[in-house]
């Protein structure tokens, strides 16, 4: 009994999870080898590199920001990571934290855009997206380039049923979590989502609460550069174009609202999932990709919709 | 002289409280028709059920044939962005042929602007012009649409001795056209010099209605007439060393060298007419707006200007005037709003203890009496009773020295004022201090050990509360300084 009410709670609580279960129900017998383990698996990896930069967004979302920047961030994190390997020779572990800082530099300036000089996320952020892509093509001169090992070992198997991309996406979502519900800068991100004068009037260091959320934004998306560099075992200069988008719909589908305030981890993995299992499905079935981004368009209106549905009649 | 408006019985509640009580009302073509109240006696209610927004509960207004009625609020309804023509022709602009006829629009606008004074181009963008300026234009409009009954709520509390002369000026002009005027205004003299009669309502009903002429005591009698009984809780006792302590506190334009000590144990009321004043400067010794002279300290040591922080940690707290847009997050719950200043001090190494925390709040939400389906309910499902409660109780949980309360029982039904009261009797029997703000003076009078009256900015005077009257008060909040 216990578990058929809690499995209840579990359902209204992420409206998401209730779609999730029943793509995979639908796909599972539309075409049999979705449930394999191993296709299984390769949808894990598949959503791995979304989640992380929507957990990322989760952030900046639920603090009622946006960040466009993240999937031009990705790939210049990534790309310096890779440059400072292959082309300035230093040794793997150092250049995959020099990547890693370089998405936290990108968060921090985007943080000071929106707290000090007051810009509205939005433009800061696109700003960001255009000068980080920019930059990527300015390392990369245009061409691919190799990652160190340590980044390459990213995309593989840690045994024949864990994939590394898996196993970082898990920990990212633990550790979202964590943020969001149990730190001070996560308490502090629902307040200034919900009311940010009231946060300001409460105490709390607004500006500076801004600075970390976007620049843990940052550091999330060199992550998921990372990630899908290992994936490749190259650092691409188109790498993660139009991502952000990707991030924001998880996010979205995960039941957060974009005018801040609400919004979970649990919710963004949902949300990351159930885009991979959608594309991952359509492939299976055939379905070409140019009607694969309608049925996407369409299931993120379905999803968002349904959810605001389910608010307004529980309210 | 053509009667335009009649309301008869108006009365209307609000979720059980009574804002209007069997209220009639006339304007008659060609007078200044004033209403007259405090704060809370329901002027913006009867404005609101004659303008059609409210529905009374029983009563009726019954408009002259053919006559229409505008109001101008106290916040305008105009586009910024738009030009002063497109503006005045807003959602209703001159078209020919589906397209807007820009020569027309000017033109008329020319003319609408001469009715009322106002010399300006019509292409000059409306954020370009003065707040008195602006107003012309929204009172322009209301003209065009050949307002027979124009309503000004509050018109003068946002301009300057000369603009007000010259909206008097105009007001006088539109009387002479023969448009019915009802104004509301809480400066008494404005009263001598332009109302044909005026109406003063309290507590919902209508006392009566004096005629031209009538003396500022006259008006200040009807208004407040009413004795102070237990609705005041107050303990008193003998202060103790300075908490809190303003020193010729300066934002150019809007507060002038205003000083005001509060000592262990007080509670100091800050009275004034609505734009004296009052919460601009209570938000800048908070640090939430700034200040260009003057400083602050509490319990002895100087605050550092605008920097809500330092103020926080110094151990002074503010319940913002506005409770749903400074004080709650509406999205959140009961139990992390009353967590919401205690936060930081609940953090160990960046984790907070949200057990304690929790614990902490319910403790505070059963000491406050608190109505809720428990700490998860959202806040915004609250009533404002309780809302303000959580305001003050997440104050109270940090335990400042010096609590300030900005208008804390506006829209609080009686029952709640009065468990407000007591939670002020309880801060001050513990050695903290209140700094009041109010605009209800039985309250300010009832529940403050001194009163600081402000007036244009400035501190007008100083009272004790006890043996003061409201008259006494309003004497000094509606004076006028000389520049």
């Amino acid at each position: 009994m216990t578990t058929s009410i809690n499995a209840r709670k579990v359902l209204s609580d992420n409206g998401a999870l209730g779609g999730l279960l029943v793509l995979v129900v639908a796909l599972s017998v539309l075409a049999p080898s979705f449930l394999s383990t191993q296709n299984l698996l390769n949808v894990g990896v598949q959503a791995a590199v979304v989640a992380v930069l929507a957990f990322g967004s989760t952030f900046v979302i639920v603090s009622g920001g946006i960040d466009l920047s993240v999937g031009s961030v990705a790939a210049l994190s990534a790309m310096v990571g890779a440059w400072s390997s292959t082309e300035a020779g230093l040794p793997g572990p150092l250049a995959l934290l020099l990547g890693l800082a370089t998405g936290v530099v990108a968060g921090l300036v985007n943080g000071a855009l929106v707290s000090y000089g007051r810009l509205p996320a939005f433009i800061a952020t696109l700003a960001m997206l255009s000068v980080a892509r920019g930059l990527t093509l300015v390392v990369s001169q245009g061409t691919p380039l190799a990652t160190p090992d340590v980044v390459s070992e990213l995309g593989s198997n840690l045994t024949p049923f864990l994939p590394v991309p898996l196993l970082v996406m898990l920990v990212f979502f633990g550790l979202t979590a964590f943020v969001l519900t149990r730190t001070y800068q996560g308490r502090a991100m629902y307040v200034i989502g919900g009311n940010e004068e009231a946060a300001r009037l409460s105490g709390i260091d607004v500006r500076k609460q801004k600075l970390v959320i976007y620049a843990l934004s940052g550091l999330f998306a060199a992550v998921a550069g990372m990630l899908l560099a290992g994936r490749l075992a190259s650092a691409g200069p188109q790498a993660a174009v139009g991502y952000e988008l990707d991030a924001i719909a998880a996010v979205v589908i995960g039941g957060a609202s974009l005018s801040g305030g609400v919004g979970r981890a649990s919710g963004t993995l949902i949300g990351a999932l159930v885009l991979a299992v959608l594309r991952n499905g359509l492939n299976q079935l055939q379905v070409s990709p140019f009607w694969q981004q309608v049925v996407i368009g369409v299931v993120i209106a379905l999803a968002v919709l349904l959810d605001t549905l389910r608010r307004r009649s529980t309210r | 002289m053509a009667e335009l408006l009649r309301a008869t019985g108006v009365t209307k509640r609000f979720t059980g409280a009574l804002a209007l009580d069997g209220v009639d009302f006339d304007v008659r073509s060609g007078e200044v028709h004033v209403l007259l109240g405090e704060n809370g006696a329901g002027k913006s209610t009867l404005v609101k059920v004659l303008a059609g927004v409210h529905r009374p509960d029983s009563g009726e207004v019954v408009l002259a044939d053919g006559v229409r009625l505008a109001v101008i609020y106290q916040e305008l309804t105009l586009v910024p962005e738009l030009s002063v023509a497109e503006n005045l022709f807003l959602g209703r602009p001159p078209r020919r042929f589906g397209v807007v006829d820009q020569a027309r629009m000017r033109r008329d606008a020319v003319a609408l602007l001469d009715r009322v004074g106002l010399a300006v181009d019509p292409r000059t963008k409306l954020k370009h012009l003065g707040i008195a300026q602006q107003q012309m234009v929204e009172i322009a409009r209301a003209l065009d649409q050949d307002a027979g009954v124009l309503v000004l709520d509050e018109p003068t509390a946002v301009l300057t001795d000369t603009e007000t002369d010259r909206l008097l000026e105009i007001m006088a002009e539109l009387r002479d056209q023969g448009v019915g005027l009802v104004f509301i205004t809480h400066h008494l003299d404005e009263i001598r010099r332009i109302a044909d009669r005026s109406t003063v309502l309290r507590d919902g009903r209508s006392v009566g209605v004096l005629p031209r002429g009538a003396s500022v005591e006259e008006m200040i009698e009807l208004m407040v007439g009413r004795s102070i009984s237990e609705q005041y809780p107050r303990h008193r006792q003998d202060p103790g060393e300075v908490l809190l302590k303003i020193d010729g506190l300066t934002r150019n334009g809007v507060f002038q060298d205003v000083s005001i000590e509060v000592r262990a144990g007080e509670v100091v009321g800050v009275a004034g007419l609505v734009g004296a004043g009052r919460t601009e400067v209570v938000r800048a010794a908070f640090g939430a707006d700034r200040y260009d002279s003057g400083h602050v300290e509490v319990g002895g040591k100087r605050l550092a200007g605008g920097d809500v922080q330092a103020a926080v940690r110094a151990g002074l707290g503010l319940v913002p005037e506005d409770r749903k847009g400074q004080g709650l997050v509406l999205t959140s719950s009961v139990g992390e709003n009353l967590g919401l200043v205690t936060l930081g001090s609940a953090t160990r190494f960046g984790v907070v203890d949200r057990g304690g925390q929790r614990e902490k709040a319910a403790g505070m939400a059963s000491a406050l009496r608190v109505k809720t389906s428990g700490l998860g309910q959202e806040v915004r499902e609250l009533s404002g009773g309780n809302q303000q409660k959580v305001v003050i109780g997440k104050w109270l949980l940090a335990d400042p020295k010096v609590l300030v309360l900005d208008e804390p029982t506006r829209g609080v039904d009686v029952g709640a004022k009065v468990e407000i009261y007591e939670l002020v009797n309880r801060m001050t029997a513990a050695g903290r201090a209140v700094l009041l703000v109010s605009s209800d003076l039985p309250e300010v009078i009832g529940m403050s050990d001194r009163i600081v009256v402000m007036a244009h900015g400035r501190v007008a005077g100083e009272l004790p509360a006890v043996g003061t009257t409201q008259d006494q008060v309003m004497a000094l909040a509606v004076q006028e300084i000389p520049a």
